[in-house]
């Protein structure tokens, strides 16, 4: 079972946890086109590799936070909080 | 050679060893006048309907790994069209239908069995919503059939019936034409027909990127060389957009890992197929004697075909409660396929942003039961350039106008 790294709670099983999707995304001004509105909604890079998730620990303190994941071996690289930036 | 009883019979005075392989070994040509890339069911199927409903037989398709190596392989093998919109029915209808004479239609015995679905309602409003589900397919023009208890009970004895289960039964719905088909034998028979009429069947060929010419796709660049083409079609469910990435477009698709399992066979205990969205669990009975279990997604991105262990414990739960008499089973196999989920859980066959490439994509948990009308309507607008009126909903255009198509039934338990 994947375990992941709670910055509150330390390592727990992944069926603590609910993933939110890919993190980083920025809503787009209302002016926004539909194309755009459409795309911010929907579409996603879906890499096969490295992927910025947003995780919650559902089942414990409640907290959101940023994983660095291969979607291709479930290693997580790094876990930081929801406000940093992107890890480079 | 024609597949029937003489064959066999010949076959069996000759020892077996009269049989051609099924569809030809081939290096690929420099060029055709179509590509397909995947040679799961949906691509095999586009393939043999461009080859036969529109005499484009110069085709190839390529495989990276093997023919049905893929979630044609990694599926539960159940087929049935209970959608709720009439979109939906209509796509998954035709399926159904063409899957119900694909047997004499292609010279293989894909097995279909038509054994039928019961979907189990736990709850009062459970009930109700399933009378909606079954009217809407009604009003569709698809077979469906409220269930009382006691006719849940007389198709199968096997679950616990109890008022004190965890999730009791208070009724359900059927429908009678659901049922199973040998996910093998869609994929070879698909590969052997589209071969019988000449369309080349290429596996271990990976796509590492397209060829250009002012802005339309005319070819790919293969493991096996450049290809050269102006129609390509992708079909390749959970890589969607590992390939979409490559051509230089995206997609509303996000991939996640659906996992299933298979006990060890044991006499005949059920005849049809059992779902319950309540546990999130569903069961058949393969014609081996496996029960073959299926249930809901690892709900996090992922690429690797395993399944996690904690979505494979609450499977067998939710199927425990559902058949406490499972409980001494033991599991042989358990595997995961990568789907290719979209907002509203229905399907993309269409044009995509890159002229010259075309997609059928977003099948997400359920694309076994829609092989026959995936290939179809791929292949229709492979041939024609214009979207097949059955496909004309699912355009990938519909993220931005907003008109989804949000098929809940899609998956047939809660996702």
């Amino acid at each position: 079972m994947m375990q992941l790294d709670c910055p509150w709670c330390g390592k727990r099983d992944e069926n603590e946890f609910v993933c939110g999707g890919t993190t980083h995304i920025q809503r787009p001004p209302l002016s926004a086109s539909d194309r755009d509105w459409g795309e911010y909604l929907f579409f996603r890079d879906n890499p096969k590799g490295l992927h910025l998730e947003r995780w919650r620990h559902a089942s414990g303190c409640g907290q959101w936070f940023n994983l660095a994941r291969s979607t291709v071996t479930h290693d997580i690289v790094s876990v930081y909080a929801m406000t940093d930036p992107a890890p480079r | 050679m024609n597949y029937s009883a003489w064959s066999l019979l010949r076959g069996a005075l000759a020892g077996h060893r009269n049989w051609s392989p099924a569809w030809a070994p081939c290096e690929p040509k420099s060029r055709y006048d179509a590509v397909i890339v995947g040679g799961g069911g949906h691509g095999l199927a586009a393939a043999y309907y461009l080859a036969k409903n529109h005499k484009v037989s110069n085709v190839a398709v390529l495989e990276r790994g093997w023919i049905g190596g893929g979630n044609t392989g990694r599926n539960t093998t159940i087929v049935r069209s209970n959608y709720l919109y009439p979109e939906s029915a209509r796509l998954y209808d035709f399926s159904l239908k063409l899957y119900e004479g694909l047997a004499r239609d292609i010279n293989y015995n894909i097995m279909l069995s038509q054994r039928g679905l019961v979907l189990l309602a736990h709850s009062r409003h459970d009930l109700d919503a399933m009378a909606r589900w079954a009217n809407a397919m009604r009003m569709n023009g698809i077979d469906a059939e409220m269930l009382t208890r006691d006719q849940v009970a007389a198709l199968a004895p096997a679950l616990d019936l109890s008022p004190t289960a965890r999730l009791p039964i208070v009724g359900g719905f059927t429908q009678r034409r659901g049922g199973t088909a040998r996910h093998d034998a869609v994929a070879w028979g698909y590969a052997r027909a589209a071969s019988r009429l000449g369309v080349d069947i290429v596996q271990n060929c990976e796509v590492r990127g397209f060829v250009f010419e002012s802005g339309r796709a005319v070819g790919l660049e293969t493991s096996l060389g450049t290809i050269r083409t102006e129609r390509i079609g992708i079909a390749a469910a959970g890589h969607s957009s590992v390939l979409a990435k490559l051509a230089g477009f995206s997609l509303p698709v996000t991939s996640y890992a659906l996992q299933a399992l298979v006990s060890e066979p044991i006499k005949p205990l059920l005849d049809t197929v059992v779902i319950s969205p309540g546990t999130g669990a569903y069961v058949s009975q393969s014609d081996k004697g496996e029960m073959v279990i299926g249930a809901m997604l690892d709900l996090f991105p992922s690429y690797a075909q395993r399944g996690s262990f904690a979505v494979e414990q609450s499977i067998i739960a939710g199927t425990l409660a559902m058949f406490p008499a499972f409980s001494r089973l033991r599991m042989l196999r358990q595997w995961a396929g990568i789907v290719d989920v979209v907002h509203d859980s229905s399907p993309i066959i269409g044009p995509t942003p890159v002229p010259g490439i075309y997609i059928n994509c977003g099948w997400g948990t359920g694309g076994f039961k829609a092989i026959p009308v995936g290939g179809w309507t791929l292949a229709h607008v492979l041939a024609t350039g214009e979207n097949h009126p059955l496909a004309e909903p699912f355009q990938l255009e519909r993220f931005v106008s907003g008109r989804l198509i949000d098929e809940a039934a899609a998956s047939g338990i809660a996702h």
